[in-house]
């Protein structure tokens, strides 16, 4: 970017058929979505008891995953954006792993680590006859193990650039800690954390893998939309509309997620 | 660091279209090998493994690709989209007739059956003997939307048994192992998946011999007088007709697959 200052800021030629390439293979694909749908069945499908019964489950698990990752997120955020580099690059590391891990990864080792036969899975149905696997806080676990990295990076971004000197103005007259965080800090990142929270919310709403695994594909139970498309699009024949169906709906779900995220993006700028 | 986009990219481009060539190169150079591509149903990866090894011994003139094992819906799809699949192998008819009404698939023949077993933990901790012990157990079946879920259904219909699953899976070997793992008390499973794993075990259920899954086997071809489809289908029909011939038979009875009786051994002519 500062390279090019002194040549003009427009991108050389050369790139323009690559880039016209990249744009095609992103939109085409959803393009086919659209135009292969059958529209005729679509509202049928999309309104059909399983999809609506997908739909619900998907939307309390992924806000209930945004909630607690929110809870759990941003003090961690926090810690990261106030810890010396040091400290703060092995944290950030840490919480990025899960975001570069396939899915699948994280599923298998949650099961590990929470499934009947582990350790802590024999204690919690000891204790309390509880098993984690195929239940819907097995859902919102899975969830969480994807989306909270979205949330902990995008809010110690905006931590670590927004206000530093408020907060050492507040401090030198006298602010204490809490009171610097609730009235300086929190409320300066609050277009971030809310960006944050938004790509949590679409991350965990659109999360397969792991819940495959973890929490299995139980209708009503932990069967959330990604599984209903793929359990659809397994069914011979007419799954398969519904499936495309159902792909039609999480891509209206992400494209409204997209505007809101844009209508709060230039207060996060600023 | 002073990068240098254009000349990045350039250098890119070449390295992508020298391999590209570098590739084509490579496959004229070999002997006039005729590739084929099998697709075959996930329960028939182990006696496939087997013939295919011996296949590639025996017909050195035919290029067999490493076999795409998925489930037969999954594969049925891939191939009405247009996948590059020689041979369909699938592990029920509906699959197979997708294919063959999108005029694909010209001859199936069955050449192997397969029944469900109770599949449980080792130990039995559920203390499953029958199929009307699922129905309080954690039990996990196959969706009903692939072959061996809709298989589960009608040996759970037909004794009457009404099982909320704790789990729907997408195909046989995630149901194996969640019951291997512990993690369900029981599963319904073909009965050639449990022969080579050691921690489960198996309950025949009595009705189990009532509900067969047939898998039928075909050639898939979009009839061009293409030159080079002509030979490929030909090699797709020298392996089709291994796995019926006695050997193949031999080999998939092996792995515990029911033979095709002889009524069951259906050949459609499509057009």
């Amino acid at each position: 970017m500062t390279a090019q200052v002194d040549v003009g800021t427009r991108a050389p030629s050369l790139v323009l058929l690559p880039a016209v390439l990249a744009v095609a293979l992103l939109v085409l694909p959803l393009m086919a979505l659209l135009t292969q749908a059958s529209w005729s069945t679509l509202w049928a499908d999309v309104t059909s008891p399983q999809a609506l019964q997908a739909l619900g489950l998907s939307l309390r698990t992924g806000l209930l995953a945004t909630v607690l990752c929110t809870l759990l997120g941003v003090p961690l955020a926090l810690l990261i954006a106030r810890s010396s580099p040091h400290v703060a690059q092995v944290l950030r590391a840490l919480v990025a792993v899960p975001l570069v891990l396939p899915p699948m990864v994280g599923g298998v080792a949650l099961l590990l680590l929470f499934g009947r036969t582990s350790g802590i899975g024999q204690l919690l149905e000891q204790l309390w006859g509880f098993t984690l696997p195929f239940s819907t806080a097995a859902v919102v676990m899975a969830q969480m193990f994807v989306a909270l990295p979205f949330l902990v990076l995008t809010v110690e971004g905006t931590l670590r650039t927004s206000g530093a000197a408020y907060e050492q103005t507040a401090a030198t007259l006298g602010a204490g800690r809490w009171m610097v965080l609730t009235r300086i800090s929190l409320p300066l990142a609050a277009p971030g954390l809310l960006a944050g929270m938004i790509l949590c919310f679409a991350r965990a709403l659109g999360e397969f893998g792991a819940t495959a695994l973890f929490a299995g594909n139980a209708p009503g139970r932990t069967q959330t939309m990604p599984l209903a498309i793929y359990t659809a699009f397994n069914g011979a024949g007419a799954g398969r509309e519904s499936a495309v169906a159902l792909s039609l709906l999480l891509l209206a779900a992400a494209v409204l997620v997209l505007v809101c995220l844009r209508a709060w993006r230039p207060g996060a700028l600023k | 660091m002073q990068l240098r986009p254009t000349l990045a990219l350039a250098g890119l481009l070449v390295l992508a279209l020298s391999s590209c060539a570098a590739n084509g190169g490579m496959e004229n150079a070999a002997q006039p090998q005729t590739q084929i591509n099998i697709s075959a149903a996930t329960s028939l990866h182990e006696p496939f493994e087997q013939l295919a090894q011996e296949f590639r011994e025996q017909h050195p003139e035919i290029l067999l690709s490493d076999i795409s094992y998925d489930g037969s819906s999954t594969l049925a799809t891939q191939i009405l989209a247009g996948a590059p699949t020689d041979v369909f192998a699938s592990a029920d008819e509906p699959n197979m007739d997708a294919v063959q009404e999108a005029g694909l698939a010209t001859t199936a023949s069955i050449f192997a059956t397969n029944t469900l077993v109770i599949a449980v933990p080792h130990g039995n901790p559920g203390n499953i003997n029958e199929l009307a012990d699922l129905a309080k157990a954690t039990t996990v079946l196959c969706a009903p939307e692939v072959p061996c879920g809709s298989a589960a259904k009608k040996l759970l219909d037909l004794a009457g048994v009404q099982v909320e699953a704790a789990s729907l899976e997408q195909n046989v070997g995630t149901v194996l192992v969640k019951v291997a793992t512990g993690e369900a008390d029981a599963g319904l499973v073909y009965r050639t998946e449990i022969a080579n794993e050691p921690t489960v075990e198996s309950i025949i259920p009595p009705d189990a011999h009532k509900v067969v899954n047939s898998y039928p086997i075909s050639v898939v071809d979009n009839a061009s007088d293409d030159e080079q489809e002509v030979a490929k289908r030909e090699a797709a029909e020298v392996f089709v007709d291994y796995v019926l011939s006695e050997h193949g038979q031999q080999v998939m009875s092996e792995y515990g697959f029911g033979s095709p009786s002889t009524s069951a051994q259906l050949k459609t002519e499509q057009k």
